[in-house]
């Protein structure tokens, strides 16, 4: 057990005094409150790695471990609602550590008046995309708060998944040289959400890509592809992702803004609202680092898979500024791609 | 994209670089007055296709940043009553007053609102009878037909529980301002395309004249703002200061005469103090008397408050084009988009804070 945390130390210093939305936007406020609060309280090296789940060695095997809560509003939206997300999002960790998902808890936090039809949605919901994913829900809990103390319902689910193959996924293994690759556009879970909530109408319904990545995963490594690194692109969008193995591997990532695949409908409802499509979320977008010489066979696979059909190159890896996202701009110039402070926030004009 | 990529064209960017470079024969300072422009040049290196001797400058048009401390307070005061719904879009929430902001004000348990247009803000007085509904009109001309028009809303249904918390300011007073100060190097001007969209473009006129600069009525995209700077230069270069629309698509001469019409009966012409820069006389809107009933100032009684800036900022100099943000010690060190110090640096359209997310040297 370790000595030097001692259980009456002061809260560690943090830019506020109180939990602002931002501490969970996928900023650099996030960043801050894991650095500065989690990452001190539990350090651990499992923890310190970093990444969307751990990896868990037993004896001769390893397996992958995650958590994840949802509490989107609205619950239901094109494309999916907050039981497909809660067993998609879960699922999707595990498989960016490269394991086959398997189990899944279910914690589900109810608000007095919840219609029960809405419950049976979401759960007939979270039983269909585990059955895509092929996993079962083995183990759950409930628990029902006081009206107006939850916005109808929140999820929590944890999950655990096999690795089946000996390599190492993770930041640590991104070499200068490595391709930068996504699975399809960008930016859809965020705008379809953001639409509904506020009532947003535009000319084609925009859908989110809520969608379960193992399979694709699985296509990749069983190809013989020599993956490095695997992130799924949620909030903060590909911006965040990058940022933070860039960080993390202390490598520079350098990706052409005119590569990016991002829908029309969602380029336009971005520039409406003064949004940045690479800071949006995903739910079924990854970005996967993949040695160079099998970055052309690694599109090719993702292509041929469901989940991937609009697979691409965004950009590769360099060393010249560790740490740093560049990204050439549509007239050619070169600049830095940030994290965010907090949220992104519409603005005026 | 339609009406997008169109604007984006990399190979007629460079095309404009070349022919502005061939154009420009002494070195020239110009300022685009609109923050949208700045992002933009920053966002995407404009400036970067530009010859060395053109020096682009960035003005005072972000509405966020040119936002007085104390009414930020005000606003701050407004939002933490418990029967206030308090409206602003996105932007204003994250610009720290004197002592916090709105996004924390929310998170103490004030009920603070983004809403994408100020007749939202109409709509929730409505469905809320019981609460007083305060929307925060800050802007420049472009924004203000659509808070006039939900004043005049608000007095169609006789909504008692509806105000505006106004902090609008006019582009023409502060290029005024910024044309007659003895340190100004500007040349010449690429005005704002949105606000000339409302107002038109024949109130530039007597400031060419008078100061005998190029303006050039220009748009927000990269063809766009090239197309103006390449004007901007060849006016320059032949000795003329005329008013020109390089954003033909759309902004006609006289400008939105309905949108005028609306402004006139709900504003009045008023001084405002401009954070970072002071007061300058008749720059902003007020209610007029007509309409002072939905003034949240006066509901409110928050009048009279003031507020110092760090003595450390050099923003105002940054809004005037005197200096760039690169030249404050500051930057990047003990001023940041998480740490402001000042204006500039508040909002992602404020030349330091569009220096600091697209341009930090590398690290």
């Amino acid at each position: 057990m370790p000595t030097d945390f001692p259980s009456n130390c002061p809260a560690p210093l943090t830019d506020h005094t109180q939990v602002l939305m931002a501490h969970g936007g996928g900023g650099r406020l996030m960043q801050q409150l894991i650095e500065r609060m989690f990452l001190r309280a539990f350090a651990n090296p499992l923890l310190e790695t970093r990444h969307d789940g751990a990896v868990i060695p037993i004896q001769s095997r390893r397996l992958a471990f995650t958590t994840d809560s949802y509490v989107v509003r609205p619950l239901f939206f094109p494309g999916g609602d907050i039981g497909t997300l809660a067993v998609n999002g879960t699922v999707n960790d595990l498989a960016m550590c490269g394991a086959r998902p398997r189990w899944l808890s279910a914690g589900f936090i109810l608000e007095e008046g919840l219609p029960i039809e809405t419950l049976w949605r979401v759960v007939q919901s979270m039983r269909s995309a585990a059955d895509a994913a092929a996993v079962q829900v083995v183990t759950g809990d409930t628990k029902v708060v006081d009206k107006g103390k939850a916005d109808g319902l929140f999820i929590n689910t944890a999950g655990i998944g096999l690795i089946e193959h000996d390599l190492t996924l993770g930041p640590s293994q991104v070499k200068p040289g490595d391709a930068v690759l996504v699975n399809g556009d960008l930016g859809r879970h965020g705008v379809a959400v953001i639409s509904v909530r506020e009532g947003l109408q535009f000319e084609t319904t925009i859908t989110s890509d809520c969608a379960p990545l193992a399979g694709l995963v699985s296509a990749l490594l069983e190809g013989g592809i020599e993956v490095h690194c695997l992130r799924d692109l949620t909030r903060g969008g590909l911006a965040a992702a990058l940022n933070e193995i860039a960080s993390t591997a202390q490598v520079q990532v350098d990706i052409e803004e005119r590569a990016v695949p991002v829908r029309e409908e969602v380029r336009g409802a971005c520039e409406l609202l003064g949004l940045d499509p690479l800071y949006v979320a995903n739910e079924g977008r990854l970005v996967a680092f993949v040695a160079a010489k099998d970055a052309e066979r690694a599109v090719a696979i993702m292509r041929g898979h469901p989940q991937g059909g609009g697979a691409c190159a965004v950009g590769k890896v360099l060393l010249d500024s560790p740490g740093r996202v560049t990204m050439k701009s549509a007239i050619g110039a070169r600049r830095i791609l940030d994290l965010l402070s907090g949220e992104q926030l519409p603005r005026i004009c | 994209m339609r009406f997008v990529d169109e604007y984006r064209d990399a190979h007629l960017a460079e095309e404009f670089g070349r022919a502005i470079a061939g154009v420009t024969t002494r070195p020239w300072t110009i300022m685009e007055v609109c923050g949208g422009q700045t992002h933009a040049i920053v966002k995407f290196g404009i400036d970067e296709l530009l010859p060395k001797s053109l020096t682009l400058v960035h003005g005072p048009g972000c509405p966020v940043c040119v936002t007085p401390l104390e009414l930020i307070d005000k606003a701050i005061a407004i939002a933490s009553r418990p029967e206030v719904i308090f409206c602003s879009f996105g932007d204003m929430l994250r610009v720290p007053g004197s002592t916090t902001d709105l996004l924390s004000v929310k998170a103490q348990g004030g009920d603070v609102r983004i809403v994408y247009s100020p007749l939202d803000a109409v709509r929730l007085a409505r469905a809320h009878p019981e609460r007083q509904v305060v929307f925060f009109a800050v802007g420049f001309e472009t924004t203000a037909p659509a808070n006039a028009m939900a004043v005049c809303q608000a007095a169609q249904h006789r909504l008692a529980n509806f105000s505006l918390l106004v902090s609008h300011v006019l582009v023409p007073p502060a290029m005024e301002a910024i044309l007659g100060a003895p340190e100004n190097r500007v040349r010449g001007f690429l005005a704002a395309g949105h606000v000339c969209a409302v107002m038109g473009c024949s109130e530039y006129e007597p400031l060419a004249a008078k100061y005998r600069v190029p303006i050039v009525v220009t748009g927000f995209e990269p063809l766009d703002i090239l197309q103006g700077i390449y004007m901007c230069v060849i006016q320059l270069e032949e000795g003329r200061a005329e008013v020109e629309n390089q954003y033909v698509r759309a902004v006609r001469r006289e400008g939105n005469s309905a949108a005028q019409r609306l402004i006139r009966e709900v504003f009045q012409v008023i001084p405002r103090k401009w954070r970072g820069v002071g007061e300058i006389p008749q720059s902003g809107f007020g209610l007029s008397a007509a309409y002072e009933r939905f003034d949240a100032e006066r509901r409110f009684d928050v009048a009279g408050r003031s507020v110092q800036e760090p003595a450390e900022c050099i923003s105002g100099l940054v809004l005037q084009g005197v200096r760039k943000p690169s030249d404050c010690p500051a930057f990047g060190t003990r001023c940041t988009p998480e740490h402001p110090l000042g204006a500039t640096m508040v909002s992602s359209e404020g030349a330091c804070a569009a220096y600091h997310r697209y341009r930090r040297a590398p690290a």
